[in-house]
């Protein structure tokens, strides 16, 4: 069955079974690999996107609902890594192993979205649903700090086309 | 019943002997680059760590006309951030800009690289001299190009950033513009090139970022799940959720006729067929049912109408619980085995002014990796190509090999970034199930596991029982110590890192000593998971040693101290072991505990937490414990706040630590220890259960790991340098940080947790 997606801005149509999820046909349709499986269960986090705006586990979205919607991976945060998540987890070096951190990235860009200047307690909330297995959670919540203070504006969810 | 001996605590060394002369050709790369070939003969693997092995320059180093410097990573990167370190030493002596190398990961080469292995934190230990050596060789034949070019002796030449300068006559050379004569040069005997004098280090000791940063968050393939070949399939494969159960009979003609599947066929295994039998092979393959798809998600699908009948006859239909009464039963006998026996420990308990008696216990526990376990692999006209995430990928080989009945030579093996390792890929039975099936469909297949494979089918580690017994004095001081471990083995064999080596704390330090074991059978695979062994008998006799402290009256600083400094010990420990201070070499590894290093940290951990003044009010104490493990010292001190309903906070944590001379790469070795704190936290209140022979939790919901909201708000990381060699970092910080919080939740509420996990005590996370 076709569905026309919106992927990182670019209209996009896949063939797949309505119930694939999301996370599958970034992954073995559409080759972004950026996006990664942990779980299959929405407990990991490991393959957070963002559509309409909101943080989802796409492991859990079905391509049919995702059809129509926009979504962000994390490639389509900038073509070059220059997005100040980024670049504040380039600056802090945040990752270990690296595995959990398109996931981390991207609840952490949604949460600035929502919240340019978030305290402690408030990124504990919106990062809780992303395990790191490597621990690397005192990284994360210092990068989001300095993320949020290099420029609340930028930290945005691209709205342009990259 | 076969059980496996081979402890993979510290993986096997290897080490290469060759023969220099005559085996080295260089050639110029086109484009003027340099390009040192070799050809090295290689020795047996050596059993321990005698002499570094001679590496050549030209396998790590490319050097392109322009000056841009390319080092090979050897080892498996698997989130310890070796991908950085190992070239940061080969640049310190190249004596380049790090912002000019470019690193690549080598592919497997056991006999060019020397040994890749990630496991033990042995990476530093096993190459740093042998890095040091292959990139002062190439340094040292730059300056000899540039000499020949002035005509002026080689000791008037220097180099700094990438340049031989010759300071007499103010002329100075880039290493790009040398590398094609440097190239043709006879290789100088690695062992007598000059070293840099650490103080003069630009790289080692300065932070360097991960180099494989900016790919990851920039989400570029990188790891093994990410990998792609043209015209690869998706592979998933069932095995029986009883370990080592065999097809009887499959519904796979149902299977066929799915979207997408392409193959679908049983597995009948290599498991060894000893009756009773645990197949001590980490590269075994368990019999199953392989599904062959378009995509992965197809695969899966069709796996989800998969009907198995399984033969577990032969299967031992294990209980947890009984493992619990078997071994209580077992703690009322007559030890199978004495490790360790010194003075007279029975007596002396009898007649002691005060015993102390605990019995302790831990379960099993998965290493669930977050990238789960899989490879691809690739297999035409007889040759094997694979890209996997294995800790040991030379035994993964090895294993292939031998299973599949391929020639060595006919197997390629890729290193990709690995998604997390803890000692689960030091086991390969991935790569050999990935290989199996991309041969028998004669295609490139991808191998995936789903998370619940993943915990279905780990290699645990083990569950242990503890019973210790202490004696004391009339002034409180430890005059006798019996510890009694019963454990899954049989006889005297232990299963994978299910065993208790006999320098386990206070051994030697205790007049009157003993130490059993006593082994019960067990049907599941155990293995390493980072610190093995150490994990689980840091909590155990840090936790004891603590109530031995409390019940003698004593400050549990002072009284460690007070143990360490036994007399006896100090004589027999050997003068001639001190490192000459300052000097990168020779590199002396410490055979066993030096108490004066974890007194050292002790100390340190305490006034940095400024534990003599610590807060004791109800709901919040703080706790201390230290451990040496992996030849790093480690002590640490937790505060923890426990509120009415038993629900644990851990307000901050102090770390002191001694892993030698030189923290490589700073922030990222507080990094590291970060993960070492929480990921013992996460190991607080995990268990892994069997009922009837098969594991029941499935997924994170049931084998929860620390969250960020779980995580403690600070983590206060000191190194205290030393003279000593430089040594690993991937584990020794995570042992003591299971009683540094157990010992903080005695001191906030007066309950000991014996048992974990925690949630057995009534305790749970906040």
């Amino acid at each position: 069955m076709a569905f026309n997606l919106t992927i990182n801005q670019k209209a996009v149509s896949v063939d797949a079974s309505p119930d694939t999820p999301l996370l599958w046909v970034l992954r073995d349709e559409l080759h972004l690999k950026g996006t990664k499986y942990g779980c299959g269960l929405g407990l990991c986090g490991a393959c957070t996107v963002l559509m309409g705006g909101q943080a989802v586990r796409s492991c859990l979205t079905t391509v049919s609902e995702a059809a129509g919607k926009a979504v962000v991976t994390i490639e389509g945060l900038s073509p070059d890594g220059s997005h100040p998540v980024q670049k504040a987890w380039e600056t802090v070096d945040v990752p270990q192993c690296g595995y959990c951190q398109a996931g981390q990235i991207m609840s952490a860009v949604a949460l600035l979205a929502s919240t340019p200047h978030p305290t402690d307690g408030q990124i504990d909330d919106a990062m809780s649903g992303n395990l790191c297995r490597c621990g690397t959670y005192t990284r994360i919540r210092q990068a989001i700090h300095q993320a949020a203070d290099t420029s609340a504006s930028t930290a945005a969810i691209p709205a342009k086309k990259i | 019943m076969q059980i496996e001996r081979h402890d993979m605590k510290e993986p096997k060394r290897k080490a290469l002997k060759m023969e220099r002369r005559d085996f080295l050709q260089l050639t110029a790369l086109a484009g003027g680059g340099l390009m040192l070939r070799s050809f090295m003969g290689v020795a047996a693997p050596a059993q321990t760590r005698a002499a570094a092995p001679v590496l050549s320059p030209s396998a790590f180093i490319r050097i392109a006309a322009d000056g841009t410097v390319t080092i090979l990573a050897k080892n498996p990167e698997i989130g310890q951030g070796i991908k950085t370190v190992l070239p940061m030493i080969i640049a310190e002596e190249l004596d380049v800009d790090w912002k000019s190398v470019k690193i690549e990961q080598a592919d497997l080469d056991e006999a060019t690289y020397g040994g890749q292995v990630s496991g033990g934190s042995m990476a530093i230990p096993n190459n740093w001299e042998s890095l040091h050596r292959v990139g002062a060789t190439a340094r040292q034949l730059l300056i000899t190009a540039a000499a020949q070019t002035w005509g002026v002796p080689v000791s008037q030449c220097s180099t700094t950033s990438g340049r031989v300068i010759h300071a007499a006559s103010h002329r100075s050379l880039g290493y790009g513009e040398l590398a094609a004569k440097a190239a043709n040069l006879t290789l100088p005997d690695p062992v007598n090139v000059p070293l840099k004098d650490p103080k003069q280090y630009k790289i080692i000791g300065h932070s360097q970022g991960g180099c494989d940063v900016p790919a990851i968050v920039t989400g570029k393939p990188l790891f093994g799940i990410d990998v792609e070949l043209p015209g690869m399939m998706h592979a998933v494969f069932q095995k029986c959720p009883v370990y080592g159960g065999r097809v009887k009979s499959a519904n796979l003609d149902e299977l066929l006729k799915m979207p997408g599947v392409r193959h679908a066929f049983t597995v009948a295994g290599s498991l060894a067929t000893t009756p009773g039998g645990v197949d001590p092979s980490g590269s075994a393959l368990e019999p199953g049912v392989a599904i062959v798809a378009d995509t992965w998600w197809q695969a899966q699908t069709a796996r989800k109408k998969l009907s198995v009948e399984w033969d577990q006859s032969g299967c031992l239909l294990q209980n947890s619980k009984e493992f619990a009464q078997h071994a209580e039963t077992l703690s009322q006998q007559s030890p199978a085995n004495t490790l360790r026996s010194e003075g007279d420990p029975e007596g002396t308990l009898k007649n002691s002014a005060k015993v102390v008696e605990a019995a302790y216990s831990y379960p099993f526990i998965a290493h669930a990796t977050l990238e789960p376990q899989g490879t691809t692999a690739s297999y035409k006209d007889g040759k094997l190509e694979m890209w996997t995430t294995s800790q040991t990928p030379g035994s993964g080989k090895k294993g292939v090999a031998q299973i599949l009945g391929i020639p060595p030579e006919n197997i390629t093996v890729h290193l990709c970034r690995v998604g997390g390792g803890f000692g689960r890929r030091l086991n390969n039975d991935y790569m050999t199930e990935a290989a199996w099936i991309a041969k028998t469909v004669s295609a490139p297949v991808k191998l995936l596991w789903s998370r619940e494979d993943d915990f279905g089918h780990d290699f645990y580690r083990p569950a242990g029982f503890q019973y210790l017994k202490a004696g004391l004095d009339q002034s409180g001081k430890v005059v006798a110590w019996r510890h009694h471990f019963v454990t899954f083995g049989e006889g005297s064999h232990t299963a994978s890192s299910a065993n208790l080596k006999n320098d386990v704390f206070p051994a030697g330090y205790v007049p009157n000593y003993a130490l059993y074991m006593t082994a019960m059978p067990l049907w599941v695979k155990t293995g390493p998971l980072r610190a093995p062994g150490d994990n689980a008998h840091a909590f155990v006799v840090e936790s004891f040693v603590d109530e031995v402290a409390i019940a003698a009256g004593k400050d549990p600083l002072a009284f460690r101290i007070e143990l360490l400094q036994n007399p006896a010990i100090r004589a027999t420990f050997a003068e001639s072991l001190k490192p000459t201070p300052g000097q990168p070499m020779p590199y002396k590894i410490e055979p066993r505990m030096n108490p004066s290093r974890l007194q050292g940290v002790l100390q340190l951990v305490a006034e940095k937490s400024n534990w003599k003044n610590r807060k004791r009010s109800p709901g919040t104490g703080m706790g201390l414990a230290c451990w040496y493990c992996h030849l790093g010292y480690f002590a640490e001190v937790a505060e923890v706040t426990v509120n009415e309903s038993n629900q644990v906070r851990v307000n901050k944590v102090w770390i002191a630590g001694d892993i030698g001379s030189q923290i490589i790469n700073p922030r990222a070795a507080e990094n590291m220890v970060h993960g070492g704190i929480i990921d013992g936290m996460s190991e607080m209140n995990q268990e892994i259960t069997l009922a009837n022979g098969q594991v029941e939790q499935t997924n994170f919901h049931q084998h929860a790991m620390m969250r960020m909201k779980q995580a403690p708000p600070e983590i206060e990381v000191h190194f205290k340098k030393t003279d000593y060699a430089t040594t690993g970092l991937g584990e020794p910080s995570l042992p003591p940080i299971l009683p540094a919080i157990a010992n903080a939740i005695f001191a906030a509420t007066g309950k000991r947790i014996r048992s974990l996990p925690m949630s057995g005590s009534g305790f749970k996370w906040a």
